[in-house]
C-alpha cells in the first residue's frame, strides 16, 4: 500500500475551509494522547482544556480579553505573510509599542485630558511601526533575512523594557519594585458592555473588518496577494516589492504596537518587566489558523486564547504543567501548516503497486 | 522497438489511446503532434518514467517491461530531454559520471568523452564547468552522455529549439551518422522543416491516438501541419498588404545595461527604431539578452532615461505602469509566474496588467471585479481560450491556452506599441497561427509590434524587418525579404556582435 499526494488543478475551496478544522481535530487527538501518556484521563483533560472555559462567564470574558491582542497582531502579520514578508518579531513590536504608548502617562503623569488616550494609542502604533521598519529597511537595503532580524529584535525590545522598569521609569513611590507608576484614569482604556470588556475589543474588531475589506476589494489588497504569490508577476504589474515590504512591516508593527499600548493601558495599567505571555508569537499561529484572512483570524484568535485559559485550567484541576498550553499551540501550528497541503493536493491511497505516479527522469 | 496498443490514462483523460508505433533499426522516426497530443506521455513510457496502463512494448522482438529509466538504459534506450538535467556547478566529466552505472576512473572517462564527442562531431572539453557553457554545448553533453552508453535507440525531445541553424545542421549530421550505424532515433519536434529534411518516417498523434503515418520527405510542412491539427491551418497572411509606416513609436538609443547576475547577459549599445505599422522581429538563440532587453523596454528594469523613447518621450527610468498608460503593452516569455499569477483567477489576472489603464478596473483604490470578469470573457471569446469551467485559476489552463490568454489580454487593449517575447512558445500550430495573425493585424491597423522570438519560421512569417541579438548586441534591423536563414544564422553565431560594435 502506498499513499500519494496528487496535485489538484486548482485550489479546493472546500479544503480551504476544512483544513483548519481538521488541524484542530488532530491537535485535540494529540493532546488526548499526551494527557493519557502523563497518566491523566484524556477525556477530562480535553474537557477542562477546551470546553470548560466556555461554560462560565468570567472565563469567557478572560478568553475574549486574551483573544483581543492576538487578533490585532495576527491581522497585521497576515498582511506580511500574504505578501511574502516573514515578520516573526511581532512580540518585540508589541513591547516597543507599549513603551511608546506609556511614556506619556509615566513621564508626564499630570498631562490628563481628553487627548491623553488618543495620543498614547497613536504613539504606540508609531513605536511598533518604527521597530518593525528596522528589519524591513535591512531587507530592502541590504537583502538581509527578515526572519532572523525581526526575531532578534524581540530580545532587544524585551531587555529594553526590563531596563526601563528597573531603572529610569521605576515608580518613585513603589518601594523599589520593578514596576512603573500606575496610569491615571485619563490614560486608562475605558471599559464597555457594563465593564465586561475593555474598549480594545471593539477597536480590534473594527480594524479586522477594515483589513478584510482592504484585502478583498482594493488594489492594495490585490497587490499584497500578487506579490506574495509571484513577485515577478507583481513587478510586471507595476508593483514595487520594496515598497510593499516597508508597507506590510510598518502596518504589522503599528497594529502590534497598538495592541501593546491597549494591553498596558486597558489590562495592566502600568509597565511590568513582562507584559506579554508571548502574544506576538502565538499570533503567528493565529494568523495561519485563520488562513491569513482577518475574519478567519477573529475565530482563530478565540481558539488560541482558549489555550491560555485552558492551560491554566488543567494546571489547577489536574496538576499538569501549564507548559501544556505551549505544547498544544505548537502542535496546532504544525497541523495547520501540514493540513494546508490538502488545499492544493489530493491524498490518494493506492492498494497495490500500481501504475500512476510518475517516477523521476534520472 | 515495437509498441502495441499502448494506453495511458490520467484520471479521466486518455493521454494515449492504443498507440502503435514501430521504430526500425537505423531509422530517424519523427513523432509529431500538437501540444497535449500525448507525445511526451508516449516517450516517457518508452523511457520508463511512466508505466503504461495497457498494451505492450516489444524490444528487438522480445516483450519487455520498462519499470524505470535505469532499465531503459540497460536495454539501450537513451533520452535527451528538452530541459537539461545537468548540475551547473560541476564539470562536464563529473556530470556524465553521475549518470553512468559504473563510470570508472575520471581520467579514463574524460579521455573517452573527448574521443567519442570528437568522433561524432560534437567536441567537448571534459574539464569545463557546465555553468560557463552555452546552451548548445550543454545539449552536447546530454547527447554524449547518451552515446557513451552505446544506445540502440535515442529519444530526442525538441533538440533544436535551443540551437542556431548552424548548430542544428551539425546535430543533424550526427543523427544521420548514428542512423547509418544502425541506431534508431525517435525525434520529437515542432519544426516541420527539419522533420522533412532529416526524418525517414513520421507518426502523427492527435488526442492521444495515431492518426497518420507518412513519409515526411514526400510531404510539405503545410500538409504535415494540417495532419497534426486535423484541419487546414490558416496560412498567416503577412505581406499581402504592405505596411503603411508611421512615426517612430519605440526608440532604443544606445541601450546598455550591465548584467544583473553572473548568469545574466549585459546589453551593449542596442539601437532600434520601431515605427507604427510594422512588425520588427528580434531573432536569437536563448539566453543572449532577450529577457534583459524585454525587461528594459517594459520598465521592470530601469535604465538611463534617454536610452528608451516611447512616442518621442524619453522614459528609460519610468515605471511599467507609466509606459502602459502611454498605450504600450507587454507580453513576457514566461507566462506562468511572470505574465500571470498561477493561483489567481483569470479575471484577477486581467487586473494584473490593466489596473492602471483606462479600463475602469480600479476606481479610487477599489477593484471592480465584475468588469474584469467581462473583459476575461471577451478575451476568451475573441482568442478561443479553452477552459474547463468559467474563470478558472491560471494554472489550470494548458500552456497554449494560457498563452492565448496573456497575448489576448494585451491585444484586447488595442495597444499602440506591443512588445512580445516568444509569442508562440510551446503553442500548437493552430493557436500559433491565430496569435501570429493577430500580431500582424495589429501592426496593419497602425500599431508598432516588436516580437522577440527564437523560432525562425515564425520570424520569417510575421516580420517586416529582422534584427538579431547575440550576447547582448543587436544587429541592424534589415528588411525581411533581404534576409536569409543563413545570414540570420551567421548573425546569431556572433555576427551581430561585430556589427553592433561598429554601429
Amino acid at each position: 500500500m502506498r499513499i500519494e499526494l496528487v496535485k489538484r488543478k486548482e485550489q479546493s475551496k472546500a479544503m480551504a475551509l476544512l483544513s483548519p478544522v481538521i488541524a484542530i481535530a488532530l491537535t485535540a487527538l494529540s493532546a488526548a494522547i499526551i494527557f493519557s501518556l502523563t497518566g491523566h484521563n484524556p477525556a477530562l483533560g480535553l474537557y477542562k482544556f477546551f470546553i470548560e472555559p466556555l461554560t462560565q462567564q468570567w472565563s469567557l470574558e478572560a478568553t475574549i480579553d486574551k483573544a483581543t491582542p492576538l487578533i490585532l497582531i495576527a491581522c497585521g502579520l497576515a498582511i506580511c505573510y500574504l505578501s511574502n514578508n516573514w515578520n516573526i518579531g511581532a512580540e518585540g513590536q508589541f513591547i516597543i509599542g507599549a513603551l511608546f504608548g506609556s511614556f506619556l502617562p509615566i513621564l508626564f503623569p499630570d498631562f490628563e485630558n481628553g487627548a491623553t488616550l488618543p495620543l498614547m494609542l497613536v504613539s504606540g502604533a508609531l513605536g511598533g511601526a518604527l521597530w518593525a521598519l528596522i528589519p524591513a529597511l535591512l531587507k530592502t537595503r541590504f537583502n538581509t533575512n527578515e526572519i532572523l532580524t525581526s526575531l532578534m529584535l524581540v530580545y532587544v525590545a524585551s531587555l529594553l523594557l526590563d531596563y526601563l522598569v528597573r531603572g529610569p521609569w521605576r515608580d518613585p513611590g513603589g518601594f523599589n519594585f520593578p514596576e512603573s507608576r500606575m496610569f491615571s484614569d485619563a490614560a486608562t482604556l475605558p471599559e464597555v458592555f457594563g465593564g465586561a470588556l475593555s474598549l480594545a475589543t471593539p477597536i480590534t474588531l473594527v480594524i479586522a473588518i477594515v483589513l478584510a475589506v482592504l484585502l478583498a476589494k482594493t488594489l492594495k489588497g490585490f497587490e499584497i496577494r500578487v506579490m506574495g504569490q509571484s513577485p515577478r508577476a507583481g513587478s510586471f504589474a507595476g508593483f514595487s516589492a520594496k515598497g510593499l515590504t516597508l508597507f506590510s512591516f510598518a502596518l504589522a508593527g503599528a497594529l502590534a504596537g497598538l495592541a501593546g499600548t491597549m494591553e498596558v493601558s486597558g489590562a495592566l495599567n502600568q509597565l511590568l518587566p513582562t507584559i506579554s505571555p508571548g502574544y506576538g508569537f502565538t499570533a503567528i499561529i493565529v494568523a495561519f489558523l485563520g488562513r491569513l484572512n482577518p475574519l478567519g483570524i477573529i475565530v482563530a484568535g478565540f481558539v488560541l486564547a482558549l489555550s491560555y485559559i485552558g492551560g491554566e485550567a488543567v494546571q489547577t484541576a489536574l496538576g499538569v504543567s501549564n507548559k501544556i498550553a505551549s505544547v498544544i499551540q505548537g502542535l496546532l501550528l504544525f497541523f495547520v501548516l501540514a493540513c494546508d497541503t490538502l488545499i492544493l493536493y489530493r491524498v490518494r491511497v493506492i492498494s497495490r503497486r500500481a501504475p500512476g505516479g510518475e517516477a523521476s527522469h534520472v | 522497438m515495437d509498441a502495441r496498443a499502448l494506453t495511458k490514462r490520467f484520471g479521466d483523460i486518455l493521454a494515449n489511446d492504443r498507440v502503435d508505433l514501430v521504430i526500425n533499426k537505423g531509422e530517424i522516426h519523427a513523432l509529431l503532434g500538437e501540444n497535449g497530443a500525448g507525445k511526451s506521455t508516449l516517450v516517457k513510457m518508452f523511457y520508463g518514467s511512466l508505466e503504461p496502463d495497457g498494451g505492450e512494448i516489444l524490444w528487438q522482438g522480445n516483450r519487455v517491461k520498462i519499470d524505470n529509466p535505469a532499465t531503459a538504459r540497460e536495454l539501450g534506450i537513451g533520452m535527451v530531454f528538452q530541459h537539461f538535467s545537468l548540475f551547473e556547478a560541476l564539470t562536464v566529466v563529473e556530470n556524465i559520471a553521475l549518470a553512468l552505472p559504473n563510470p570508472g576512473r575520471m581520467a579514463d572517462l574524460a579521455k573517452r568523452i573527448e574521443a567519442v564527442s570528437k568522433d561524432y562531431g560534437l567536441p567537448l572539453t571534459p574539464t569545463d564547468v557546465v555553468a560557463d557553457l552555452p546552451v548548445g554545448i550543454r545539449q552536447r553533453i546530454e547527447i554524449v552522455r547518451c552515446l557513451l552508453q552505446e544506445p540502440r535507440l535515442i529519444i530526442m525531445d525538441e533538440p533544436t529549439s535551443v540551437l542556431t541553424p548552424q548548430e542544428a545542421d551539425r546535430l543533424f549530421l550526427t543523427l544521420q551518422r548514428l542512423a547509418k550505424e544502425g541506431c534508431a532515433v525517435l525525434y520529437i519536434s515542432h519544426r516541420l522543416e527539419e522533420v522533412k529534411r532529416i526524418c525517414h518516417h513520421a507518426t502523427i498523434l492527435r488526442h492521444g491516438q495515431v492518426v497518420r503515418e507518412c513519409d515526411p520527405t514526400k510531404e510539405t510542412p503545410a500538409s504535415l501541419a494540417s495532419m497534426m491539427v486535423g484541419a487546414d491551418v490558416a496560412a498567416v497572411s503577412a505581406s499581402e498588404k504592405k505596411a503603411n509606416l508611421g512615426g517612430v513609436r519605440l526608440g532604443l538609443k544606445n541601450l546598455s545595461a550591465p548584467a544583473a547576475t553572473p548568469f545574466a547577459t549585459a546589453l551593449n549599445k542596442i539601437s532600434l527604431d520601431l515605427r507604427a505599422g510594422e512588425v520588427v522581429a528580434i531573432a536569437g538563440v536563448a539566453g543572449n539578452g532577450q529577457g534583459e532587453l524585454f525587461d528594459a523596454i517594459s520598465g521592470e528594469r530601469p535604465v538611463r532615461s534617454f536610452m528608451i523613447e516611447i512616442d518621442g518621450t524619453a522614459c528609460g527610468t519610468k515605471s511599467i505602469t507609466w509606459r502602459r498608460r502611454q498605450n504600450a503593452a507587454f507580453v513576457p516569455e514566461e507566462r506562468l509566474g511572470h505574465g500571470a499569477v498561477p493561483g489567481m483567477l483569470l479575471s484577477q489576472n486581467v487586473v494584473l496588467t490593466r489596473h492602471a489603464t483606462s479600463d475602469g478596473l480600479s476606481w479610487g483604490g477599489l477593484v471592480s471585479l465584475p468588469k474584469a470578469v467581462s473583459i476575461q470573457e471577451r478575451i476568451k471569446r475573441d482568442f478561443d481560450v479553452r477552459m474547463s469551467h468559467d474563470n478558472p485559476e491560471a494554472r489550470s489552463l494548458s500552456g497554449g491556452n494560457l498563452q492565448k490568454f496573456v497575448v489576448g489580454r494585451e491585444l484586447d487593449r488595442k495597444p499602440g506599441l506591443l512588445v512580445v517575447d516568444q509569442p508562440t512558445w510551446g503553442v500548437d500550430a493552430g493557436a500559433a497561427a491565430l496569435i501570429r495573425q493577430a500580431l500582424i493585424d495589429l501592426a496593419r491597423s497602425g500599431s508598432a509590434v516588436l516580437a522577440i522570438s527564437q523560432d525562425l519560421d515564425e520570424i520569417f512569417e510575421i516580420a517586416d524587418r529582422i534584427a538579431v541579438i547575440s550576447r547582448g548586441y543587436l544587429s541592424e534591423a534589415e528588411p525581411a525579404e533581404k534576409m536569409t536563414r543563413e545570414r540570420v544564422g551567421l548573425l546569431m553565431a556572433g555576427g551581430a556582435e561585430t556589427q553592433g560594435d561598429v554601429a
